[in-house]
């Protein structure tokens, strides 16, 4: 088990009248400093989940408009990935892997990040309300506040459960995209929202597995710091053990078909079968199962969600259960 | 970064890279903008009169 350690952020980044000039001083952001403060590659997996909810909900929303839900749930998320990151430069600047994002790196300050942020939420949620509906502008609005300030201003500092409770915000999505197209939310958005949320654990910890020791540096108390790593993979086993019959629930409510049930049966005993490993593993084993369990998550939730998304699409109805 | 003063007292006197690095926000704002004016415009042009319209 690795021990945490006080946070110790960069010189740029503390409170000092150089700093406080600082602010004043010419931006050198560029445009693609500004993309990558909305998280691109985390806003990829949102924007799919949230198109497949959209989708798949029953009626009919005009193509443009189901655009103009996507971009705002886009750039919702992406807002408050900002905001994460302006929350988080201090952690980000101890921490390997995102030493280099603009704010760490010292390419944006501090005050743009959280303009950007605030700005960007601001727009998306009044043009989901005045464009789509109310609804979904309020699911999306609770979705930044609950990533931005419950994830990462309450939980990821100060709790092991912070990726478990804050693991909500990367749910809502597909509930957001649902409520866009129907207006309300329906058991088969709370299915989907379900799903995300106890894939959540399995897939965040099998990655920190791997950067304890960044995350014990920057002071983060994520599961394999305070309860050690054997602690995570048995935590992982039993979240994976919960997602293959959630996994299933599309199928075993009726609103999904033979070729889901196959697909989720599958490649939610691969999970369980993945993270078992996981567990049986020695140290020198284990991160790269950790790693190989990181990417098939991944692939398993596009799976999941790509399956709906066709059966949907080429209505492929075959095998769905009846109550 | 740094703040460059001009000798003769005219303000802050932009390097090259924050001249360059200006440059690429502006675009980048100015095609947001003309994105965003080319979506209100279609979305009005979808919804009509019920653009006024916002069901809960």
């Amino acid at each position: 088990m690795t021990q945490a350690s006080p946070l110790t952020a960069p010189d740029h980044l503390q409170h000092s009248a150089a700093n406080d000039d600082a602010r004043y001083e010419p931006s050198l952001a560029t445009g693609r400093d500004y993309i990558s403060l909305l998280k691109p590659r985390v806003m990829s997996l949102v924007i799919f989940t949230a198109l497949v909810g959209l989708v798949i909900a029953p009626g009919h929303i005009h193509p443009v408009l189901g655009f103009t839900a996507i971009l705002c749930i886009a750039v919702g998320a992406g807002a408050a990935g900002a905001l994460n990151m302006w929350y988080e430069a201090d952690i980000d600047a101890v921490m390997t892997r995102t030493a280099n994002r603009p704010l760490p790196a010292g390419r944006i300050g501090r005050d743009e990040a959280l303009a950007f942020g605030l700005i960007l939420s601001v727009f998306s949620v009044v043009t989901m309300g005045l464009m789509v509906n109310v609804l979904a502008a309020g699911l999306l609005a609770f979705t930044i506040f609950f990533y931005a300030v419950i994830y990462t201003m309450a939980l990821k500092r100060f709790t092991p459960q912070n990726i478990v409770i804050g693991g909500a915000a990367g749910a809502f999505p597909p509930m957001i995209g649902w409520a866009a197209a129907t207006g309300a939310i329906g058991l088969e958005a709370i299915l989907l929202f379900l799903i995300i949320f106890f894939w959540t654990p399995p897939h965040f910890w099998a990655l920190s597995l791997s950067r304890a020791d960044d995350y014990a540096r920057a002071g983060v108390p994520m599961l394999p710091v305070v309860a050690g790593a054997d602690e995570t993979k048995r935590q992982i086993l039993i979240y994976s053990a919960i997602l293959l019959p959630v996994g299933m629930s599309p199928w075993l409510f009726g609103f999904a078909g033979a070729l889901y049930a196959v697909f989720s049966i599958v490649t939610g005993l691969a999970m369980i079968v993945l993270s078992a490993q996981l567990l049986r593993a020695d140290d020198t084993g284990a991160n790269r199962i950790a790693k190989r369990l990181f990417g098939f998550s991944i692939l398993y939730l596009f799976a999941l969600f790509a399956v709906l998304l066709i059966e949907h699409s080429f209505g492929l109805t075959f095998g769905r259960l009846s109550w | 970064m740094s703040i460059v003063v001009d000798k003769n007292d005219n303000g802050v006197v932009l390097t090259e890279a924050q001249k360059r690095a200006r440059r690429s926000r502006s675009i980048a704002i100015a095609l947001a903008l003309g994105a965003l004016v080319i979506l209100f415009y279609v979305i009005t042009l979808v919804k009509g009169p019920g653009v006024l319209h916002r069901p809960l």
